[in-house]
């Protein structure tokens, strides 16, 4: 396939760079400032090289990457404002019949339905598989499985949060200590607060009720948006609790709940021989389903390469 | 609902002839005894009191529960009627019963609250959860913050009516976040 991508953090570079590898080309690549588009493809090493020396991958005008012969845009930016850019972004590709594949989750948790109406009068399809637990197939699966055999799905969607947990109840160590720990050690961001408040968990949790929602037999109704959602993080559970949990063979974990009664995230009680109460920077989801019982599904948190395999496997379903 | 209406009144038919056995029924509960001289017997008075028949006491010193506290068995016959006011009577003085032989609660679960228990009057926190319908407070553990006169949680130990356990959440939600405490609910399975 012909890709455009946009976006060159590290998820962009990271899809840039191994799109080869799985067979496609890359014939426009943009950040912010500028971009560079090769009908024959893009030097991706070179782009960097020069984004390297002078801030952007190249001299062209972003917006001339819509106009050049491509399938699929894959939208990596960072938000700004509202979705945006890759709201906007999708709409170009859209507005020209071409696929999107996100790798970006505002659009899906912000903008949902005006989405999904973009994509009703376009001959093009968005995928988003690559927005939630990484490398693991949640989305898949769940398109898989028929959307109205689908109960609920629940579990640990924050690497992060459950490294925290689980290094302060098996070293009885206080939160602060081990949020330290985990910085030092590349698991937490220097800003974690998305992921220790809760909101990482309901922004995941947001895409996958809405995705299902999207569905005409499904458990659930209508579409939300992350304000929707009852969060809660873990900041303020004093290490003493996760001990007194202990003394009843139970854990705490954050987990994020999509069923029919809405999505809710916060701190639980998880026994612990529960396959949720895995130790460490993990994923871990359970999909309950009406005939097929239940699923789970636990991997390594996501890094910049699972998510790019991730958003090639979507292009692979276009 | 008549049958118990039923059993009230012929109770109160036989109470005027000296206080027959016939209507009164076996229970077994377990209690956990703070491991002291004096504790059994005192934990045997609500049974006495209320006129209840004791029947055995099975009184395992050697074998303490998590808590550290003794676990005792006590079989005794009661009617239904004082059956009632003996748990009720129990929970008067402080005992944890944990498990009842007949009992209307079958579902127990566990939640944590984070915060500061004390500041935030845990006496009210545990009544209000009482006076919440279907429900019953097993115990309540507290445990100590950074330093010592700090209290960082709780643990509530509750049983509620098979099928009540949302209800009982759903209200343990109001009195936590009313008074800025952290609730931490048990994951529990979709109710289809």
């Amino acid at each position: 396939m012909r890709l455009v991508v946009i976006g060159t953090g590290s998820v962009g570079r990271s899809i840039a760079e191994l799109a080869a590898d799985y067979g496609h080309e890359i014939v426009g690549l943009a950040d912010s400032a500028g971009a560079v588009i090769a009908e024959d493809g893009v030097d991706v090493a070179d782009a960097f090289e020069t984004k390297a020396a002078d801030g952007t991958v190249g001299s062209a005008d972003p917006a001339d990457v819509f106009e050049t012969s491509y399938d699929v845009l894959v939208e990596a930016t960072t938000t700004v404002d509202d979705a945006n850019p890759g709201f906007e972004n999708a709409r170009e590709a859209l507005a020209r019949d071409r696929d999107v594949v996100l790798a970006n989750r505002d659009p899906v948790a912000k903008r949902f339905d005006e989405l999904r109406e973009l994509e009703r009068n376009s001959d093009g399809t968005v995928k988003f598989g690559a927005t939630v637990g990484g490398s693991l197939p949640i989305i898949s699966i769940l398109t898989d499985h028929r959307p109205s055999n689908i109960v609920s799905v629940r579990g640990v969607l924050n690497d992060t949060s459950n490294f925290i947990l689980s290094r302060m109840a098996a070293e009885k160590l206080d939160y602060e200590h081990v949020l330290t720990e985990a910085k030092e050690l590349g698991i937490a961001d220097e800003d974690p607060s998305a992921d220790v408040n809760g909101t990482d968990t309901a922004v995941k949790c947001t895409i996958l009720s809405n995705m299902l929602s999207s569905y005409d037999e499904s458990a659930i109704d209508d579409s939300i948006t992350v304000d929707d959602v009852d969060t809660d993080g873990i900041t303020n559970i004093p290490g003493s609790l996760l001990e007194l949990a202990a003394q009843d063979s139970r854990t705490i974990r954050l987990i994020g709940e999509v069923n029919g009664n809405g999505v809710r995230v916060g701190p639980r009680l998880v026994p612990d021989d529960s396959p949720l109460a895995a130790e460490g920077a993990q994923n871990i989801v359970q999909i309950e389903t009406t005939h097929s019982g239940t699923i789970t599904l636990s991997g390594q948190g996501m890094d910049d390469h699972g998510t790019a395999s991730a958003v090639f496997t979507d292009i692979d379903r276009l | 609902m008549m049958d118990q209406i039923n059993r009230s009144e012929s109770e109160s038919l036989y109470a005027t002839d000296g206080g027959s056995k016939i209507h009164k029924s076996a229970h077994t509960i377990r209690l956990e005894l703070v491991d002291e001289p004096g504790s059994l017997l005192e934990a045997l008075k609500p049974i006495v009191a209320n006129e209840g028949n004791l029947l055995s006491i099975y009184h395992e010193r050697g074998k303490k529960s998590p808590r550290g506290r003794v676990p005792v068995e006590v079989d005794f016959e009661a009617t239904d009627r004082q059956y009632n006011s003996i748990i009720m009577a129990f929970r008067r003085s402080g005992f944890t019963v944990v498990e009842t032989g007949k009992s209307q609660y079958s579902e127990e679960f566990i939640v944590l609250l984070a915060g500061d228990v004390i500041e935030t009057d845990v006496t009210d926190t545990i009544e209000r959860v009482r006076d919440g319908s279907n429900v019953s407070v097993i115990d309540v553990s507290l445990t100590p913050g950074q330093s010592e006169d700090e209290i960082s949680g709780a643990r509530f130990r509750l049983a509620t009516q098979e099928g009540k356990m949302s209800e009982t959440l759903e209200m343990l939600r109001e009195i936590t976040e009313e008074k800025g405490l952290k609730l931490i609910e048990p994951l529990t399975e979709v109710e289809r």
